[in-house]
């Protein structure tokens, strides 16, 4: 047997030279590997409950109470449950990708992770995949909590638009925060306060707890960058009876920018990530600011 | 050429950004180093604090790029192929807090073998065997944020083995760890290197008990410089003309080490004050000397409480070569 020119070291002790996979299969692995501790992670997290369902469903439940009040169209209750439920996949964006690689240096993984073979995109996406994951979970039990609780009626025009534009709006969500979490790179405890100072400006003007029809056209245009406006706008408008005549504008064209976005965001993740990486590597800023 | 590591006049000069008003600073933490690591080499690099052994090991890793010069890790140059170089090294940091707390020992170690691409099945079947080899097999299943400082760089030292490296770098691999460990820990690094001359291993300590008996040969670094580079009885016969004797005598009483220092045949003189006496450590060109340091510590009044003649260490080549020991030299850069 020739085929075997690598000597015997295979009952040593300490185990002999592993098989590695590289290309797309190395990629692949490295994409699982790092969503695993994602979707491990959070469920881990007992609080997750309270911070990630409870509190949007606060917010939920004291939209729904005004809307009630001043008698607004029966179906904002619907649309104020479904933004409730988007607003944990922007703040999972928010809190965990976005600053995720300054924490990940403070914590000694992102040496780590540069110094692999591994692509750095692929750990990007499966911090994004892990993450999707698991708020999908959170997304649906607020889902069904709100619905329930205010008996909310569902008209779906197109189960398969409704798809396809909450994977569209995901894609680009998650290739948004994986382009700030390459520009957060370099920045220090700056990143947190950058995340906080975005929270509440964006639930206004993407809509999460009304119809971004209500804002004068450009601003709603302009809010329009962040995915999940018009993500949300599109699927409300596909999942509720009134919503067409309360859309922004039409599913179709909402659909084509969607996607436009989804392939802005991930090529400026790429290409601001090798920049980052390659700045950080001159200016010796790729691990921990301590020592 | 067949070396593991090679670097040429390689320098790293850092910005340091003070505040506002301050201008920019420089300093450089490597200032043209020549190495050359033969495959199959145990190699240490010895230094005190700030001597840039963390530094040279960032730039070998491919995460710090050098200011001028050049270096090559596996055959390749770090700075212009490093998606050649990445495939055949790993690093282990003494003290390192990497991976997830909330992910389990093997959780944390099969995360890291699939960044490499190592097939599931076969990572989860080295980590059992590597976890067995340094004594954690029965840790396999424990949250990694619930394990001890010492079990903790166990699993940290396996994540570098798991890949099986052409060349490892081990930067401080036994810091904070209690003997026992520390011990552990070296001697599985030496089978692991003495097991296939393939691989390379570079290590940075500032124990001299750890570079001289573990090390095959030992880089002395201070200052971004390589001072001397060598096995260690060969750095120590350096010294082999010298004789070394170390003295505890009554406390100095403000009569300084430069006293003796300054008598004819007088090499080298450290001071060491302890509680109740001090300790001096002589390097004289022979004998014959040593009655002249005593004459004069009678002069100025200081009695000897036990004189012992003594074989060079590595820590008389640091003293030989720097001036002073080399906790005086991490202790003045405070
Ligand atoms: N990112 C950085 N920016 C500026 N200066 C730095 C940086 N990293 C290290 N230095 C400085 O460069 C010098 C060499 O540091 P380095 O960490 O390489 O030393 P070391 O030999 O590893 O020391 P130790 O034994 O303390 O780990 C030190 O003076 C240090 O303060
Ligand atoms: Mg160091």
């Amino acid at each position: 047997m020739n085929s075997e020119q690598l000597p015997v070291i295979s009952q040593s002790p300490i185990a002999g030279r592993p098989h590695k996979n590289t290309g797309w299969r190395l990629f692949l692995q490295t994409v699982i590997a790092r969503a695993y501790p994602r979707v491990v992670g959070q469920q881990g997290e007992k609080s997750w409950m309270f911070f990630d369902v409870l509190l949007p469903l606060g917010g939920v439940i004291a939209y729904v109470c005004v809307y009630k009040a001043i008698g607004a169209p029966e179906d904002y209750v619907g649309f104020v449950v479904m933004g409730g439920a988007m607003t944990a996949f922007w703040m999972n964006v928010l809190w965990s990708m976005s600053s995720q690689l300054y924490w990940e240096k403070e914590q000694g993984n992102l040496a780590l992770y540069i110094m692999a073979p591994n692509s750095m995109m692929a750990i990007l996406l499966g911090m994004a995949l892990g993450g999707m994951v698991a708020t999908t979970l959170r997304a649906l039990v607020i889902t069904i909590i709100g619905s329930l609780m205010f008996q909310v009626q569902y008209v779906v025009s197109s189960y398969l638009q409704l798809f396809a534009v909450f994977i569209l709006a995901m894609t680009a969500l998650y290739g948004m925060g994986m382009m700030f979490a390459s520009m957060f790179l370099l920045l220090s405890r700056e990143a947190w306060h950058l995340s906080n100072l975005a929270q509440e400006p964006v639930y206004l003007v993407s809509g999460f707890y009304f119809p971004i029809r209500n804002f004068p056209f450009w601003i709603a245009a302009a809010s329009s960058i962040i995915p999940l406006t018009l993500g949300l706008d599109a699927m409300r408008q596909l999942a509720f009876a009134s919503g067409p005549t309360l859309g922004f504008i039409s599913v179709g064209i909402e659909i084509g920018v969607l996607a436009v976005l989804c392939v802005v965001f991930l090529t400026a993740a790429h290409f601001l990530l090798a920049y980052m990486e390659k700045l950080a590597i001159r200016e010796g800023r790729l691990t921990e600011s301590r020592r | 050429m067949d070396f593991a590591i090679q670097t040429e006049k390689l320098s790293r000069i850092y910005k340091i950004r003070g505040g506002k008003k301050s201008e920019p600073k420089s300093l450089a933490a490597l200032s043209d180093i020549n190495l050359e690591v033969h495959r199959g080499e145990l190699f240490g690099l010895l230094g005190p604090n700030g001597a840039g052994k963390t530094t040279l090991i960032k730039v070998l890793t491919t995460l710090l790029a050098p200011t001028s010069g050049q270096a090559w890790v596996a055959g390749y140059d770090v700075a212009k192929d490093p998606e050649k170089v990445r495939p055949r090294i790993n690093m282990v940091s003494g003290g390192e807090s990497s991976g997830y707390g909330l992910l389990t020992v093997r959780e944390n170690l099969w995360m890291f073998s699939q960044f490499y691409g190592i097939p599931s099945g076969e990572a989860n079947r080295r980590i059992k065997q590597l976890l067995e080899i340094v004594g954690l097999a029965d840790r396999l299943n424990t949250k990694s944020s619930d394990l001890s400082t010492g079990l903790r760089q166990k699993m940290n030292i396996v994540r570098g083995f798991l890949t099986d490296p052409e060349v490892l770098f081990l930067d401080e691999p036994t810091l904070g760890l209690d003997v026992g460990a520390s011990r552990e820990v070296r001697r599985f690094i030496r089978q692991w290197i003495d097991e296939n001359r393939a691989r390379t291993l570079l290590l940075t300590t500032h124990y001299m008990v750890e570079a001289e008996e573990l090390c095959d040969r030992v880089a002395i670094v201070n200052q971004g410089k390589v001072l001397a580079c060598d096995t260690p009885a060969s750095l120590k016969r350096r010294l082999q003309q010298d004789v070394l004797f170390r003295l505890e005598t009554s406390p100095l009483n403000g009569v300084g080490a430069e006293i003796f220092q300054s008598l004819p045949g007088v090499r080298k003189v450290t001071h060491r004050p302890q509680d109740g006496f001090a300790v001096l450590e002589l390097i004289l060109e022979e004998d014959s000397i040593l009655s002249s340091v005593v004459n004069a510590m009678t002069t100025a009044n200081i009695c000897i409480i036990n004189l012992q003649k003594r074989e060079p260490t590595l820590e008389d080549v640091f003293v030989d070569l720097v001036g002073r020991s080399m906790e005086e030299v991490e202790s003045s850069e405070q």
